[in-house]
């Protein structure tokens, strides 16, 4: 069985650090750990051949991240979340502004900016909204932008969509064309994707509303209160953060900045610049 | 009861189980001396999209309420945790939870396997692991971790469990130094208590 030490998994943070200036020096340990050992199995590589095709191959470190980020997410995942989105949240920005920007912050394979499409289409308010989806994986944001995704995960995403009680017939929102649920691209018509790093990358932009679910989880405590200031400083005074159902703030230095709008959801406001 | 000796070393139970566990969970629960000095960590299989209604059913009749950590969460002694649905739940170095959203394992989310396996590498032979019934193999790797690094490994008497495939694909591929009983690992728990007295 293959195993690797924490010493070995911080000479490898390090050198993707100093070679190509992504930083997972922070990320918690345990899923860091499992997400190497995950790259070393599939690639067939040990530690010191992974040190060396990192340092030696440097087109290897795309793949290396696409491997190593966690993709796995669904459409309308917590549908209770999204209820509470579309009856509270939103109506409670538009209170203050017809139009209005979101973020998603790590969006992965883009399933979150898609149901909050449709969300935002069924509401009839999807040209009022400027949407920005970014994450640090470039090859993940190509399959974002594609609208095209397994047609066994349907299922799934259609519990969910049932559940969010949509107003539609979720299948009205896909085609199926060789295994593949092909999303209308008008759908992503006011989303912009860029790639951009929470960790290491600048402020760029002000927001109504940042979505970052299941996304710091995988940092640990001191990444998490940086990256939660930069959200801070993102937002606009009275912006609303969303984070994953079992996520918490209250350890952060800024967390007296926000007050919780929906604990169960996990929700927040920024109150104080 | 079965001869087990027992030492006021160990700083964690870890309990892993599936379909036909929860009877055996709630009675441990149940009857868990007041007091109990060890933080008893859960991952249990259970429906992946309903998030509530779990944690209060095993709570009712359970000595010490049982919680569903947030990512980050400290582990605190004598508390009761259980595995947020949808969520891995892993240990980590700094004695606290670290929840994470990666594939299943064993067609499992939480996996029973990556919960005792972090455990086994935080706690080493401090950790008690304990797997019961279940209709697949998840957690037979994650005690076998336990066995590596030194823990205490029980699993749940195979005629006893509702479905025995979990137990019996532990015993397979590991050393299992106790096979018992839900009732003798009741005893074993108020036994391990007592050490700490």
């Amino acid at each position: 069985m293959l195993d690797i030490d924490i010493a070995d998994l911080k000479r490898i943070s390090e050198l993707i650090f100093q070679k190509y200036n992504y930083d997972f020096r922070n990320y918690a340990m345990s899923s860091f750990k499992r997400r190497v050992l995950r790259i070393m199995e599939l690639k067939k590589l040990n530690v010191d051949a992974l040190l060396k095709k990192l340092t030696e191959n440097p087109q290897f470190i795309n793949e290396f991240l696409d491997e190593l980020t966690v993709n796995v997410t669904e459409m309308f995942r917590d549908p209770s979340f999204w209820r509470i989105m579309r009856e509270e949240v939103i109506p409670a920005i538009m209170l203050n502004h017809k139009q209005f920007k979101i973020w998603h912050a790590g969006c992965s394979s883009g399933e979150e900016v898609l149901s909050m499409a449709i969300m935002l289409k069924e509401m009839g308010i999807h040209h009022d909204v400027t949407v920005i989806a970014t994450d640090l994986d470039v090859n993940i944001l190509d399959k974002a932008k594609s609208c095209s995704y397994p047609i066994k995960n349907m299922e799934l995403n259609e519990k969910n969509y049932i559940r969010f009680q949509g107003t539609r017939s979720f299948k009205d929102y896909y085609r199926e064309e060789n295994g593949q649920a092909i999303f209308d691209k008008e759908l992503l018509s006011n989303v912009s994707f860029r790639r951009h790093d929470l960790v290491t990358g600048d402020i760029f932009n002000k927001f109504d509303l940042v979505l970052c679910r299941n996304v710091m989880i995988y940092f640990n405590q001191a990444l998490q209160n940086e990256v939660l200031k930069k959200f801070h400083e993102s937002l606009f005074k009275y912006g609303y953060l969303a984070i994953g159902s079992k996520e918490s703030l209250i350890w952060c230095d800024y967390a007296n900045r926000f007050i919780v709008v929906n604990n169960e959801e996990k929700i927040y406001k920024k109150i104080k610049d | 009861m079965k001869k087990i000796n027992l030492t006021n070393s160990y700083k964690a139970v870890v309990i892993g189980g599936s379909a036909g566990s929860f009877q055996g969970v709630v009675k441990i629960l149940s009857q868990l001396p007041k007091g109990f000095p060890l933080p008893i960590i859960m991952a249990l299989h259970r429906l992946k999209h309903v998030r509530n209604g779990f944690v209060e059913a095993l709570s009712i009749k359970s000595v010490v309420q049982v919680t569903e950590p947030n990512d980050k969460e400290t582990i605190k002694k004598g508390s009761v945790y259980l595995a947020p649905a949808n969520y891995h739940m892993s240990v980590e170095l700094g004695n606290n939870f670290a929840l994470s959203t990666e594939e299943m394992v064993n067609n499992s989310r939480p996996a029973i396997d990556i919960t005792l396996s972090t455990c086994a590498f935080l706690y080493k032979e401090k950790l008690l692991g304990i797997l019961l019934s279940g209709a697949n193999k998840d957690g037979a790797l994650g005690m076998k971790h336990i066995h590596e690094r030194g823990g205490t490994t029980i699993v749940q008497e195979p005629t006893e469990c509702m479905i025995d495939t979990m137990p019996k694909a532990a015993l397979a591929i590991t050393k299992i130094d106790h096979v018992m009983k839900i009732d003798e690992i009741v005893e074993v728990l108020k036994e391990l208590d007592k050490q700490y007295r």
